[in-house]
């Protein structure tokens, strides 16, 4: 018998069985579905969120407060405005290359519209170092900073909600109780925010002399260093560790490099993939499982019919094969429509979540390429029993 | 056709023996040495009541079972000798099966039940169709074709078992009980059905059954008893068109 005549002829049976092949179908259908779907989700995280961090330019080192262990929580900051200015003195380059924030959150007000905002105090040189454009108005500047002037650059998003369309610049806004005049707006950045950072666009810029008031603190929580090129951050990270080792010990701060960063929190996201596509791979297999059991119930009903097909001439394989065939039909039947509901539903969630969904190749390819290997793997067994079924025996049963 | 050197026979059951093991220590012997043959056209009844050993007989002879010993030959080839594809191959080209309870499948039509055995040979769908029209004419059911088998009578459904037999051409048609599921009428049709398909087609016609009517129809008749043939008998001498060559019995 071909290959051709064996799937007609599976093809008939799964059809005669039509609820019970549906209902098989649904065990792979699921798994494959969750397999892509939670894959593509877990991925669509991964690119977001490295992809946030790419977006504040090439070749940054972080400054961060405490010895990098992030499993000891939270250290208390010990930088002050002056390490950004010793660590500029000492790198060459007439481009400034360092830049210092502090971060607070205070309610933000204009008119009756209240919000609560995210607030940085910056060193003049941070929309260049971070890569922030200005869209309309004025970045901080210098003697912004030398005056404590109360100007504020707003995000996009902040400038949208308080003003709703109106020009904001040169209009005064009430900041932690305090009255700022409105000197730009930022271009739009994209993206949302992200367990690892605010939402660009609803932040609000001050400069650092006047936000450190507002704070009340004289410290300053990150400070960036951009390298002029890849070669650059190795040289550049040993000098920041030389200038702020004569002041601070070892213990309280960590240079980090964006590519490091980009790598941890990359590897991470791919674990956390991995993770989410094997338990819906779990769910996939318990599907084979589903397809063995009612394989081997197949078999057990038509014993008659295989022992009938053999008296008229079956060979083993001839009948092995079209219960294999049955199997596999299933599985890649119900893989396919899983494939495309996976592929559905991570759009959904593209669409309508704040997390990202990307289906990718090497999802696709493992969940059609399982699901096929199962019905193989857990037809074999039904199918091999049907073959071996004595025609003797398989006839007298009624 | 295929060569035949070694035996002139379609059919040799040679001192054949089957002992079946019921459990550790207990055998059954089946069949107990038995011996005959059957020539092309040839129309043979195996008679015997329940537990004499013709359904154990008619699997070895339907190449659906090997015997413990002696040998059962086709065309002089030992059934002994030949692996499971060979065995099918045997079972699909020389030998078509008309069993008591029909076995039709019941989600394909009288059509596609015919075409079955034909589904293991190479050959277009089409050709299947066409040669599956033809048996089924030559049963008197055109009319039947596409009709699922409990749309049919019991009388058709043996018809369409017939039919699916004889798509194959096969040399033996090996009918186990064929009449013995439906009334007395229509298993006379049936009875007349099977022995014009072996005049006009020349194929040998092996009957098992337990019913002494039906036995005496046929050219020659062999009894068996407690795995044992007891007789052979020719209840009419020559038999309709049948008169095959008569083997030494």
């Amino acid at each position: 018998m071909s290959v051709r005549e064996a799937f007609r002829v599976a093809m008939q049976a799964l059809v005669a069985n039509r609820l019970r092949s549906v209902l098989t179908m649904l065990g792979v259908l699921i798994g494959v579905m969750s397999v892509v779907l939670l894959v593509a989700i877990g991925q669509g995280a991964r690119s977001e969120i490295t992809g946030a961090i790419e977006g504040l330019g090439s070749n940054l080192l972080f400054v961060l407060p405490g010895d990098g262990d992030f499993g000891s929580g939270p250290s208390r900051s010990r930088f002050v405005l002056d390490d950004v200015e010793r660590i500029d003195r000492e790198l060459p380059g007439a481009e400034p290359r360092v830049a210092g924030s502090s971060v607070g959150s205070e309610p933000l007000q204009v008119d009756g519209v209240r919000l609560n905002a995210t607030v940085l105090a910056i060193t003049a040189s941070y929309p260049q170092v971070l890569s922030r454009e200005i869209a309309r108005g004025q970045q901080i500047s210098e003697s912004d900073i030398a005056t404590s002037r109360r100007t504020a650059v707003l995000g996009a998003g902040t400038a949208e909600e308080l003003f709703a369309g109106q020009d904001p610049i040169g209009r005064t806004v009430n900041l932690g109780g305090t009255q700022f005049r409105v000197g730009g707006v930022l271009a739009r950045v994209g993206g949302g925010g992200s367990p690892f950072g605010p939402d660009q666009d609803r932040t609000v810029l001050v400069p650092i002399t006047t936000g450190q008031r507002l704070f009340g603190t004289d410290r300053i929580d990150s400070i960036f260093v951009r390298a002029s090129s890849t070669a650059g951050v190795d040289t550049d990270r040993v000098t920041v560790q030389r200038i702020l080792g004569q002041r601070l010990g070892e213990e309280d701060f960590t240079v980090v490099s964006q590519d490091e960063i980009i790598g941890v929190v990359g590897d991470i996201l791919q674990i956390l993939t991995i993770v989410l596509g094997s338990i819906a791979g779990i769910s996939l297999l318990v599907g084979g499982v589903g397809v063995s059991n009612i394989m081997l119930v197949s078999v057990s009903e038509r014993t008659r019919e295989i022992g009938l097909r053999k008296a008229l001439g079956a060979r083993t394989r001839d009948i092995t094969t079209q219960f294999l065939l049955e199997a596999i039909v299933l599985t890649v039947v119900g893989g396919l429509i899983g494939l495309g509901l996976g592929i559905g539903f991570a759009q959904l969630v593209a669409a309508f979540a704040p997390v990202p969904a990307e289906v990718t190749t090497w999802s696709v390819v493992l969940a059609l390429g399982v699901s096929t290997g199962v019905g193989l793997v857990f037809g074999v067994l039904p199918a091999r029993r049907a073959g071996q079924l004595d025609p003797v025996e398989a006839l007298r049963r009624d | 056709m295929r060569p035949e050197v070694a035996s002139p026979h379609l059919l040799e059951a040679d001192a054949v023996e089957r002992t079946y093991r019921l459990g550790r220590d207990v055998e059954v012997h089946a069949l107990r040495g038995v011996s005959f043959v059957v020539e092309r056209g040839d129309y043979v009844a195996i008679v015997g009541s329940s537990g004499s050993g013709k359904s154990t007989l008619l699997n070895l002879l339907g190449a659906l079972d090997r015997p413990t010993s002696g040998h059962v030959r086709y065309d002089g080839r030992d059934v002994r000798e030949m692996d499971d594809a060979e065995l099918a191959e045997l079972r699909n080209t020389r030998i078509g099966f008309v069993f008591q309870s029909f076995h039709l499948l019941p989600r394909m039509t009288a059509l596609d039940n015919v075409a079955l055995p034909l589904v293991y040979r190479t050959g277009s769908p089409r050709e299947r169709r066409r040669r599956a029209e033809r048996a089924l004419e030559a049963v008197g059911l055109s009319d039947r074709m596409d009709h699922r088998p409990t749309e049919l009578s019991g009388g058709q459904q043996q018809r369409v078992a017939i039919a699916r037999a004889l798509v194959t051409e096969p040399a033996l048609l090996l009918a186990d009980e064929p009449t013995g599921n439906l009334d007395s009428t229509t298993g006379e049709d049936i009875m007349g059905l099977l022995e014009t398909l072996q005049a006009e087609q020349g194929t040998a016609l092996v009957v098992i059954t337990h019913e002494a009517e039906i036995a005496a129809r046929a050219s020659r008749i062999i009894e068996l008893r407690d795995g044992n043939v007891v007789s052979r008998a020719q209840p009419r001498g020559q038999v309709s068109a049948s008169g095959g060559p008569r083997g030494d019995i």
